[in-house]
């Protein structure tokens, strides 16, 4: 359930940019999140709805939009680009589990797939981003 | 926008202080000075966390013996209690193999840990910081603001060298500054006393050189038993901790 933890910060994010922008009203939220945060979506609504009930006006009736940004990821040695799928399927449950918390530790965990070199690049794909809000002064 | 940085201020809210142990230099001690640190107010009891921020090389774990302990995930995840230290560490999602990150992934880890640990009420967090003033330093700087600096160094001028720089940019970002801790003193000497004392910083004192501190590593009965946790403790008493 680190999800909730995740869905926090969204929505401190969203109230904190509101206020710059003087927003009485958020009425909707669109949510990136990096395909390597594996993020469940069924209990990152959930802990969205959650706290937004412990909320103020300000969030009473925002909908939320999710999308999930797929994962790019790019050898620095061979130039090779591949993604999470490619990746996951040398992991073991505990590697996946790990990166589900802290993405970078794939690069503790996996090699590029074509030279197995360590040193590879999330290009896209990782954390957790509002992209827009929308509300009423 | 990265969200995961709004809410750090909240996750940090009721730990009453902060204190990252660095240097400009490595192998000077910190890690030793930050886990022991941890519990030397643990024994006080004080409600301490200790937070590994050395990523490529964390010592922390190795240092307090951890061993077969996970966070727990709850609204985040709880850094499991180890002898009185609610302890958190990359350890737990590396298995401990070679991590070889940079700067950018540095930076995120960073956000990734602040942002879903949940310390709760804490009367210290201790860091233990790696060698320098790069990516770590710098974004501890950015995103822990109330954090206060205790700076280990060694009595060689090598080690002053890069500890005063440290020191200097410290000073200049206006960032609290605990003081200057000496560590592994083998003469009396105050040569870095009078160098600490010509930037107008707090001195703390020094730690001897302890010939039997390698027998306390992994084992945190011995290490508050040990001649270097004696001289700590006096040197902690004159800060008022
Ligand atoms: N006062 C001391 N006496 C003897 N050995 C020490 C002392 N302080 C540190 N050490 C040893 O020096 C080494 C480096 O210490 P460490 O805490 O890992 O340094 P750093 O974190 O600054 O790189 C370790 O093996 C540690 O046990
Ligand atoms: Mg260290
Ligand atoms: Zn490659």
């Amino acid at each position: 359930m680190h999800e909730w933890a995740l869905a926090e910060s969204i929505l401190v994010a969203a109230v904190e940019a509101a206020e710059k922008e003087k927003l009485k009203i958020i009425s909707e939220i669109k949510i990136s999140i990096g395909e390597l945060q594996q993020i469940e979506q069924d209990i990152f609504e959930f802990a969205l709805e959650e706290i937004i009930k412990t909320q103020g006006d300000k969030l009473k009736n925002v909908k939320t939009v999710i999308e999930t940004e797929k994962s790019t990821l790019k050898c620095k040695n061979c130039e090779h680009t591949w993604d999470f799928s490619d990746m996951k399927k040398k992991l073991n449950e505990d590697e996946s589990e790990a990166i589900h918390f802290i993405p970078e530790v794939a690069f503790v965990h996996a090699r590029c797939p074509k030279c197995g070199s360590p040193d590879f690049e999330i290009m896209t794909g990782r954390g957790v981003s509002i992209t827009s809000i929308k509300g009423e002064r | 926008m990265d969200a995961r940085v709004s809410v750090i201020d909240k996750r940090l809210k009721n730990i009453k202080r902060i204190i990252s142990v660095a240097s400009g230099k490595g192998g000077v001690g910190k890690s030793l000075v930050a886990s022991s640190l941890a519990l030397n107010l643990a024994k006080k009891g004080f409600k301490v966390g200790l937070l590994d921020l050395d990523l490529y090389g964390p010592s922390s774990h190795i240092i307090l013996g951890v061993k077969d302990v996970f966070p727990k995930e709850e609204k985040g995840i709880i850094p499991p209690n180890v002898h009185g230290i609610n302890f958190m560490s990359i350890v737990y999602f590396t298995e401990d193999k070679p991590s070889p990150f940079r700067g950018i992934d540095i930076s995120n880890i960073i956000i990734e840990l602040l942002a879903i640990t949940q310390w709760g009420l804490l009367d210290f967090l201790i860091i233990d910081m790696p060698p320098g003033m790069g990516d770590e330093t710098l974004d501890v700087i950015r995103f822990i603001k109330k954090s206060e600096f205790l700076v280990v160094s060694t009595p060689s001028k090598v080690a002053l060298g890069a500890v005063s720089k440290l020191l200097k940019i410290l000073k200049e970002l206006k960032i609290p500054i605990i003081g200057v801790l000496e560590n592994m003193s083998m003469t009396r000497s105050s040569f870095i006393k009078n160098e600490i004392d010509s930037m107008d910083l707090p001195y703390l004192g020094c730690i001897s050189f302890d010939n039997a501190l390698e027998e306390s590593i992994g084992k945190p009965n011995k290490l508050l038993e040990s001649d270097f946790m004696k001289d700590l403790d006096d040197l902690l008493e004159g800060i008022n901790l």
